[in-house]
């Protein structure tokens, strides 16, 4: 769907891009994570043809990123505001034919989603009589009225309370089972990391990561389990594993181990149940937030 | 393009249908018509109130007493001075006019009143004074004040403009009056609606409703279309206050002069009407001296360099708006915008309206910064053609270039938030690549 190619953007003195390259597949939900000031703005204005590359290409659906390309696209940047003064059926009016809908698509596109949003009778509203909840919704609104086929969301639960942030992600997930393919871009990287099916890491202006989530999250597993028992283990020392840590309470024991290579979690709970009552054995698997940080220290 | 047009249409509309433009729009002309008939009211009233003034000649020269004028008249009065100074105490509007004997020797002639004597009582009296003064002192040195009189120069100098068009009255006031004050309109508009267009990004910058825009349309797009539906709503205002200044004053005039006019034909032979406007009085005067004025001439070209001026200077306007967060923070960049714009003003009312036709006023005239308002004062005064269409080409070629050096700025201004930008700074973004 999307194919960012060789990706350089030079500012005066500090490259805000340097040589990324990211696919994005049709239909996914895609995570764009790294710290505030990784670059993720930057390539995302140049998806939505703000600014231009100083190298490398991108590909939508195959064609060369054109202006035609703009109808295609939503966009809700993370610097996102209204025009206060104006009202709110004209606003989106306005916004909506911006995006190239003639004034008739655009008064029919918007009346479906105030009703879906529940909003109709915001229409003669003036933008600074809301509050801020209710222009969140707006401005989604605005983000997804004129029916693109991707939808870029900078930050977008900054600022949400969480009941406004859990109905736009139902919103965004209805979209995405519609057909529309999602990028997320945040630093908060557990906020997206259950919706993604798919993410890229960025750090220090280049990519250090990407792909599936579930291939990520195999690919840092490291044989690391939690495992909770009560009873005395005897001996505690065992070839099968090292123990990282270590926390009792009155009856209940619980461990972090990491089994030793040549071994599985089987062989453990071999080891274990003649001795002990087991509670609980779960791996851990990392979090992208773990996968992050053991990357930039690397 | 369409798109362009779209926010002309938003920017044009949502300041037309505020309320401060419905009144700014009718209450201008208001008050201009307004001015004129008080103007026009209190130069016809004069009829009453005129002060009686009572005459103590102690010197005896002035025996032929003081002639009526419009704005006093004159008593003798056979009180002596002390007497009449009491019935001033007791009178306010008693006036007293003390000529002492010692006049021909130094002595003050003294005006008593409870009330201040206007001074054009003042003057009336000091003119007869001084009149009678010289006609006897002439007769004491043996000179006929006739005589006098008739040797005399009275010699003056007509200026006329002659072109291939045939001779014209030059020093035509109305005409310099049109041009000067449509010199001052340029000089506040471009000011008004330059902060307009400022103003109008500096606000989708704090609303953060920017980036949202510039996702659909390019940033040159937003900002030419601002820069165009703001001027429009300019143009619009201006013509809305000529058309209604116009229909105002024919109404007014209509009211004013019909009985006007109908005393002076019943006082008129019927033969000697043809005759008649000269004796219209000072109303008519100013309706006269309009209508001599050429305004096919001087209203398309106003509206030329209004356009022209406004074009060249909103872009730099667009450029510092996009530049910085708040109106706080705009003075520093202000001042190169200003400094032009004051300094052709300055220059023109004090240095060009002396000297119309000289090198700096040419210069002035046509330079793209300065010509909008320099233009306007030496129109009146006859401009070439190949000067106006000079100016003209050259202001186009400003605006163009102006737009072009803001637009580069403004790319880059529009998503910088919370930062202090120096004038270095916009250099750099000047020099960025797309």
């Amino acid at each position: 769907m999307l194919s960012i190619r060789n990706i350089v953007k030079q500012y005066a003195n500090h490259r805000a891009l340097d040589n990324v390259s990211i696919e994005i597949e049709k239909g996914s939900v895609f995570g764009l994570l790294g710290p505030n000031g990784a670059g993720k703005t930057s390539l995302i204005r140049i998806i939505n043809q703000i600014t231009a590359p100083d190298q490398g290409e991108i590909f939508l659906n195959g064609e060369k990123l054109n202006p035609s390309h703009i109808s295609k696209i939503g966009y809700l940047p993370e610097e996102r505001g209204l025009y206060k003064k104006m009202e709110i059926g004209e606003q989106m009016l306005y916004l909506a034919q911006l995006k190239g809908l003639s004034k008739t698509d655009a008064t029919a596109r918007i009346r479906y989603w105030f009703e879906k949003m529940g909003i109709q009778s915001w229409w003669n509203k003036k933008v600074e009589d809301l509050s801020k909840g209710m222009q969140q919704k707006v401005q989604f609104i605005a983000t997804v009225v004129h029916d693109p086929e991707l939808i870029i969301l900078d930050e977008p639960f900054s600022g949400f309370d969480p009941v406004n942030a859990q109905l736009i992600t139902n919103e965004i997930l209805e979209l995405n089972q519609k057909g529309a393919t999602i990028i997320f871009s945040t630093h908060r990287m557990e906020s997206v990391e259950q919706l993604c099916d798919s993410i890229a890491l960025i750090h220090k202006s280049k990519k250090i990561l990407d792909g599936k989530v579930k291939d990520i999250k195999n690919l840092y597993r490291n044989n690391t389990y939690r495992i909770a028992y009560s009873g005395i283990l005897n001996p505690v020392e065992t070839p099968l594993f090292n123990i990282n840590e270590e926390k009792k309470d009155e009856e209940v024991t619980q461990l972090t181990i990491q089994i030793n290579p040549g071994y599985s979690s089987n062989d453990v709970l071999k080891f274990l149940i003649p001795q002990v009552q087991v509670t609980e054995l779960t791996e851990i698997v990392p979090s992208m937030n773990d996968i992050f940080i053991q990357n930039v220290k690397n | 393009m369409n798109k362009i047009l779209l926010i002309i249409k938003r920017e044009y509309f949502s300041r037309v249908k505020k309320k401060s433009f419905l009144i700014m729009t009718f209450l201008v002309p208001m008050l201009i018509i307004g001015m004129y008939a008080l103007i026009f009211a209190l130069s016809m009233k004069g009829g009453d109130n005129i002060p009686a003034v009572e005459v103590i000649d102690d010197s005896g020269i002035f025996n032929k007493g003081l002639e009526n004028k419009k704005s006093a008249t004159f008593s003798k009065s056979e009180l002596t001075l002390s007497e009449a100074k009491q019935k001033v105490i007791k009178n306010e509007d008693a006036f007293v006019l003390y000529i002492p004997a010692d006049i021909a020797s130094g002595g003050t002639i003294e005006m008593f009143s409870q009330k201040k004597a206007g001074l054009s009582v003042i003057s009336t009296i000091e003119n007869q004074l001084n009149d009678q003064m010289r006609t006897k002192l002439l007769a004491d040195a043996g000179i006929d004040a006739l005589t006098l009189d008739k040797i005399k120069p009275k010699l003056s100098v007509v200026s006329k403009e002659l072109t291939l068009e045939g001779e014209k009255d030059s020093s035509s006031g109305a005409a310099m009056a049109v041009g000067f004050a449509a010199a001052i309109l340029i000089y506040m508009s471009l000011f008004i609606y330059g902060i307009q267009v400022m103003r109008g990004i500096i606000e989708e910058k704090t609303s953060r409703i920017v980036e949202v825009v510039i996702s659909s349309v390019k940033p040159f797009q937003l900002m030419m279309g601002k820069i165009i539906g703001i001027g429009l709503v300019g143009l619009t205002q201006f013509l809305l206050w000529i058309t209604l200044s116009i229909g105002l004053m024919t109404v007014a005039s209509q009211i004013i002069f019909k009985g006007k006019m109908e005393q002076i034909k019943s006082e008129m032979p019927i033969n000697k009407q043809a005759a008649a406007p000269s004796n219209d009085g000072p109303g008519m005067d100013i309706i006269k001296a309009v209508q001599t004025v050429n305004w096919t001439y001087i209203l398309p070209v106003f509206i030329i360099f209004f356009l022209g001026g406004y074009m060249l200077y909103s872009a730099l306007f667009a450029a510092v708006g996009s530049a910085v967060d708040s109106d706080t923070e705009t003075q520093q960049f202000m001042l190169p915008i200003t400094l032009p714009l004051l300094f052709t003003y300055i220059m023109s009312f004090s240095f060009i309206v002396n000297n119309p036709d000289s090198s700096l006023s040419f210069w002035l005239s046509i330079i793209p910064f300065t010509s909008p308002i320099a233009m306007m004062v030496r129109l009146p005064f006859g401009v070439p053609n190949w000067e106006l269409a000079l100016s003209i080409v050259l202001l186009i070629g400003g605006f163009i270039f102006t737009t072009w050096v803001a637009s580069r700025i403004y790319r880059v201004g529009i998503l910088m938030y919370g930062k202090k930008v120096s004038f270095a700074e916009l250099g750099k973004w000047f020099m960025y690549k797309e």
